[in-house]
């Protein structure tokens, strides 16, 4: 470390333990024979196997998941498209409106995009009956329209940093300017794409306030369920749920950026 | 709309829609429901034009909210908590940052690695976290009643303090990432330039890092603050049942209470006063965007 100081070092300690012990704690507690969430009684598996014996939890992750694939693709479909009217189509009519469309739900607070949507929701029902029922489709929608707006910030940045003279070569080699883009411009900014999808799937799975806001009743994402439980406490089934997590989380990003890190070495 | 192809049209359209039905169109709905007054009907609020097509409009909810005294002090409250939170992320989350851009490149990206997981791990099991920590008889507590510091448990859970902590610890990947692009551009022969021409070290922090730093510190605190201010989770389960903030307040008003036009009106209050920030960031990543 250049500039080494003991004050920087002493600083990233503390943060980082700061950030890291909430999380070991969390991950040691569901260890805990004890029904006393902060009790110390011995280690044991109990709490894992409860887990995988309650069909609340399950019904709950099934759900979560349905709608984080669902929204996470559409939400890949409409942001790349937006990347692209953003990056490539010039300037049209609207398209200042268009922008701060874009970037607005990643600014808004999330109470405020829930109720806003629920409001549509609620009057789309009163004019034309649909939707009948809030849960699945309407929690889909919600997702998609905030993590569309991560999908083309992602999409963008690419196309703004990649070189526009394979597209240009294509073109003036007499290539229609559709096959260009499905040819040329689309495989080059499939990472981008995946990246913008994982970003949005995991989003969602993590999404409480806008889903509460804008479901129904049997409508019990994963994180519905969670909260439902926890604002009584602290429980040690959902530590074990929330070290398996922690555990997913922790191995994929460590297998992407090993990966990243051997692709650019 | 556009003036080329029209599958290019055709692509324009189609997000545009999207975000003109489920973002623009809401947004009408929230302002059209808070100038309504509450009635006990389904849906609980009056319409916008009678039966003979009268403009009916009141602007009931919003005087209420501007006068009542409880809301004005959770609009103060939520305002100052944020903005605690947002200074203790910039104490904490500059010299992190400021020793991340300094370290060893392969350092840095385990240090960058180590700072984005907890992001990436749901935000109401972080809360949720917290919990199991500050409880009477959490892991402080314990580890303090061990030690012989104290004798009886602190309160710290349902306090002001707690929701202080617990925001800070949210967001503060939020500072340090924005921070850390900004300081890893920095060029360090500046410093090392002053330093050698006789600045004291504090001297060269204060003339250059810190003005080269701005775009990371204004970014990083309105990504803390904005979100800080509409905060739900953390109020719910870190605060007491007195400890009110907005982003609670309008969440039980339209649930419990049942009174749309008021939530309503919380929500474009609470969205005035974030108008300014939401405005700042916008232009900052846009910026931001060009130089990228």
């Amino acid at each position: 470390m250049q500039h080494r100081s003991r004050f920087l070092l002493t600083v990233l300690s503390f943060g980082y333990a700061f950030l890291y012990i909430p999380l070991i704690s969390v991950v040691f507690y569901s260890f805990n024979k004890s029904s006393l969430a902060t009790v110390w009684g011995g280690f044991s598996l109990r709490w894992y196997g409860e887990l995988f014996r309650n069909d609340q939890v399950l019904e709950a992750l099934a759900l979560s998941l349905q709608i984080a694939a669902t929204s996470a693709t559409f939400a890949t479909i409409l942001g790349t498209m937006a990347g692209l009217v953003l990056v490539r189509f010039g300037r049209f009519r609207g398209r200042t409106l268009f922008s701060g469309m874009i970037v607005s739900p990643l600014v808004m607070p999330e109470v405020i995009t829930g109720l806003s949507l629920l409001l549509l929701f609620v009057s789309l029902q009163q004019l034309i009956g649909w939707p009948a029922q809030r849960g699945f489709s309407t929690i889909t929608i919600a997702h998609t329209t905030f993590a569309m707006a991560y999908v083309a910030v992602v999409v963008q940045s690419r196309l703004t940093s990649m070189d526009e003279s394979l597209e240009e070569a294509a073109m003036d080699l007499g290539c229609r300017p559709l096959r260009v883009l499905f040819d040329i411009t689309l495989p080059l900014i499939v990472p981008a794409m995946v990246a913008g999808w994982l970003l949005a799937f995991t989003l969602s799975l993590d999404d409480l306030v806008i889903a509460s806001f804008v479901s129904g009743p049997g409508g019990t994402t994963l994180p519905m369920y969670i909260f439902s439980k926890v604002k009584l406490g602290v429980t040690p089934d959902i530590n074990a749920l929330a070290s398996l997590i922690i555990l997913i989380v922790s191995v994929g990003l460590l297998l992407s950026w090993a990966a990243m890190r051997k692709r650019s070495s | 709309m556009h003036k080329g192809h029209t599958w290019e049209r055709v692509i324009t359209a189609i997000p545009y829609l999207w975000l003109f039905l489920f973002f623009l169109l809401p947004f009408a709905i929230i302002l059209k429901i808070s100038l309504a007054d509450p009635v006990i009907a389904q849906p609980p609020f009056t319409p916008m034009f009678d039966e003979q097509g009268n403009l009916s409009v009141s602007f009931d909810s919003f005087i209420f909210l501007l006068t009542d005294k409880l809301y004005a002090i959770t609009y103060f409250k939520s305002v100052m908590l944020a903005a605690s939170a947002t200074m203790l992320c910039l104490l904490l989350g500059f010299p992190m940052a400021y020793g991340i851009a300094r370290s060893e490149p392969t350092t840095r990206s385990i240090l960058l690695l180590l700072i984005v997981l907890p992001f990436w791990i749901s935000f109401l099991l972080r809360v949720y976290a917290w919990m199991g920590l500050l409880n009477n008889y959490g892991v402080i507590n314990n580890m303090l009643m061990w030690i012989g510091a104290i004798d009886q448990p602190i309160q710290f859970m349902y306090t002001d303090f707690a929701m202080l902590i617990g925001m800070t610890y949210s967001y503060l990947p939020f500072m340090v990432l924005p921070l850390y692009a900004t300081l890893e551009r920095m060029d360090l022969d500046l410093v090392d330039a002053a330093q050698d021409l006789g600045a004291t070290r504090t001297g060269a922090f204060w003339d250059i890092t810190w003005p080269l730093a701005r775009p990371g510190v204004i970014a990083g605190c309105l990504l803390v603050f904005i979100p800080a201010m509409g905060e739900y989770v953390i109020p719910y389960l870190l605060g007491g049942g007195e400890s009110l903030l907005i982003g609670r307040v309008l969440f039980d008003e339209f649930f419990v209470a049942r009174d749309w036009p008021l939530a309503s009106s919380v929500a474009i209050v609470l969205l005035l006063i974030l108008v300014v920030p939401i405005m700042l960031l916008q232009r900052y990543q846009a910026r931001d965007a060009e130089n990228a």
